[in-house]
């Protein structure tokens, strides 16, 4: 494998039953770089994502992160998790489960404390620590499950539909706290269904109907098929393989 | 050290659901308290065996429900410890000496109710001499409920721990938490024993205040050692906390965990001897060799009421330790429906 790639993605099938919800994916993630894969709701997005950190098994083809084949569990201490569900323990407040999680990542004692310090001013919730969780509103949430994302300092980061449900105000937060951490050498996997999102992302993946129907940088996709939008370059790609 | 993490996150999750922990605890003491005042008794044909009467009171005797048993004093000596006749009568001159199995108060009652009334019918006189009667096990005030009793601790220590293991691992799944715990590098096996243990704690806690409750307060009959009631209350629980969790498995929300009430949690009252297992037809009872309560109310019926100690359990105590970890190994591999690793 490539250096300049950190995650490789080859003939990836994924079936429920008889259904076929991933259809022979090929995808190579560059080092450094922000991902973006770009869908509607069902299109076997998330499916992608939770094979990719070794969650799930695909029925058939291989993935390998750091030239290690998924599921690897050293691997997996090296990837950020953050699912669609906020996946927190409700009963708890935000530093228990901080702590919890920390813990399950082989985190302890003072380099404990010291990421969760950290992770909490990243995501600006240092005033509400030892809050209950079912008190937090749904953004707060959303930022807290981040936060246990990037606990354990990982260099892989995977956020399934991160800013979905979140104000405007506040994507652009979580938006430029990608940016930095991009900036920090991270790579990352974004998915959204929403498109002007798409347009933050370095390179782009179009997943419809659990086929990859493009990838490209957003510019690129566009200039190829001529549209001003993310959108119409999803449509011209959807709509190419409708009429075969 | 991620098995710790585990723990005590599951205790402190506990402490916070006060409600949660309130229904483990207070909901069986409330309907044990119930049971006790209000259970009534029911008619049963008591098989006796019988010595140096005449013919007519033997008819006499079939005539009002015995059943009645051929065999040696010997051999029914033997059967009456086993529980498989209920008791001997024999004459000495005018009077009779009943010797009652004793475990079961209504089957007493009935043995003597039947035998007085098979006399009665014979004599003119009303005045017959009083039967001697003799308790191999339990004694004269042994109500109904000290019979019922071991099983129904057993039963509510199972039926709670059953749901609510079953409901938070649920509640693990449906919140995401489960799938985030299996994209951190944590094993399933950990997953599983974090499990056993955090919610080992409060149940060996929980058994211990409901047998506390029942045969110190309730004053149901305790002729064994309290610390072997202790022990199988709480590989009982293990049993129905890891069942819990298992089965949880296979619900998709709350609603489906309650479905498996009726099919695996209530057949086990029906089969663990609340009633008498004989009335049952052979396959049914062959049932009853898969459920851990069965094992659980033997074991505590024979501490509470016959006063025997670890010769007599051990059996059902491996069986019940036996349930635990098979249990725990299907719940190991359930997981890898979702992580191969």
């Amino acid at each position: 494998m490539d250096d300049k790639y950190c995650i490789s993605i080859s003939n990836i099938d994924k079936l429920y039953g008889k259904k076929k919800v991933l259809d022979d994916i090929n995808l190579k993630v560059k080092s450094k770089e922000i991902l973006g894969l770009l869908g509607p709701s069902g299109a076997g997005k998330t499916t992608l994502v939770k094979i990719i950190s070794g969650i799930i098994n695909s029925s058939g083809g291989n993935v390998e992160v750091l030239n290690t084949r998924m599921p690897d569990l050293n691997i997996m201490n090296n990837i950020g998790f953050m699912a669609q569900s906020d996946a927190l323990y409700e009963e708890l407040s935000a530093i228990e489960n901080l702590k919890f999680f920390g813990k399950i990542y082989g985190l302890k004692g003072k380099r404990l404390s010291e990421r969760i310090t950290e992770v909490i001013s990243l995501v600006d919730l240092n005033e509400d620590l030892k809050k209950i969780v079912s008190n937090y509103s749904g953004g707060m949430k959303r930022r807290l499950s981040l936060a246990t994302a990037l606990l354990h300092d990982p260099d892989i980061l995977i956020l399934d539909e991160p800013t979905v449900g979140i104000d405007p105000v506040l994507r652009k937060a979580i938006w430029d706290e990608l940016n930095k951490l991009k900036a920090l050498g991270k790579t990352i996997i974004v998915t959204t269904h929403v498109m002007d999102e798409a347009e933050k992302c370095d390179r782009l993946g179009m997943i419809r109907n659990g086929k990859l129907i493009a990838v490209g940088t957003p510019q690129e996709l566009k200039d190829k098929t001529n549209s001003n939008s993310i959108e119409e370059a999803f449509l011209y790609y959807g709509g190419v393989k409708n009429e075969n | 050290m991620r098995i710790s993490a585990l723990i005590t996150r599951i205790i402190t999750q506990f402490f916070r659901d006060k409600r949660t922990l309130g229904l483990m605890i207070l909901a069986p003491i409330l309907v044990l308290f119930l049971v006790n005042l209000t259970f009534n008794g029911e008619e049963y044909d008591p098989k006796i065996a019988v010595y140096d009467f005449p013919e007519q009171i033997e008819d006499s005797l079939v005539e009002n429900g015995a059943i009645l048993k051929d065999v040696s004093l010997d051999k029914a000596n033997e059967l009456i410890k086993n529980k498989e006749i209920d008791a001997i009568i024999e004459r000495d001159g005018l009077k009779s000496k009943i010797a009652l199995e004793g475990s079961d108060p209504s089957v007493n009652k009935r043995v003597v109710e039947v035998f007085q009334n098979a006399l009665q019918e014979l004599s003119q006189s009303q005045n017959n001499p009083k039967p001697d009667i003799q308790f191999i096990y339990g004694g004269e005030d042994m109500e109904l409920f000290d019979n019922l009793g071991p099983v129904l601790i057993g039963f509510f220590i199972f039926f709670f721990v059953f749901l609510i293991a079953g409901i938070s691992l649920l509640r693990e799944r449906s919140s995401g938490t489960l799938e985030k715990l299996l994209s951190t590098p944590l094993r399933r096996y950990e997953i599983v024993l974090g499990y056993v243990f955090g919610f080992g704690l409060f149940t060996t806690i929980q058994s211990a205040i409901i047998s506390w409750y029942a045969i110190s307060v309730l004053g149901i009959m305790m002729k064994g050692s309290f610390i072997y009631v202790l022990l199988i209350t709480f590989l009982l629980s293990m049993s129905a906390l890891t069942l819990g969790t298992l089965l949880s498995t296979f619900a998709n929300n709350e609603l489906q965990m309650m479905q498996f009430i009726p099919i695996v949690v209530i057949p086990q009252v029906f089969f663990s001897g609340i009633f008498n297992l004989d009335t049952f037809n052979k396959i049914l009872r062959g049932v009853s060799k898969i459920m851990p309560l069965t094992y659980g109310a033997n074991a505590l019926r024979e501490v509470m009421i016959r006063g025997k100690g670890w010769s007599s359990i051990y059996m059902d105590i491996l069986f019940l330790l036996a349930f635990s970890v098979l249990f725990i190994i299907l719940n190991i591999l359930a997981l890898k429906r979702y992580r191969s690793i």
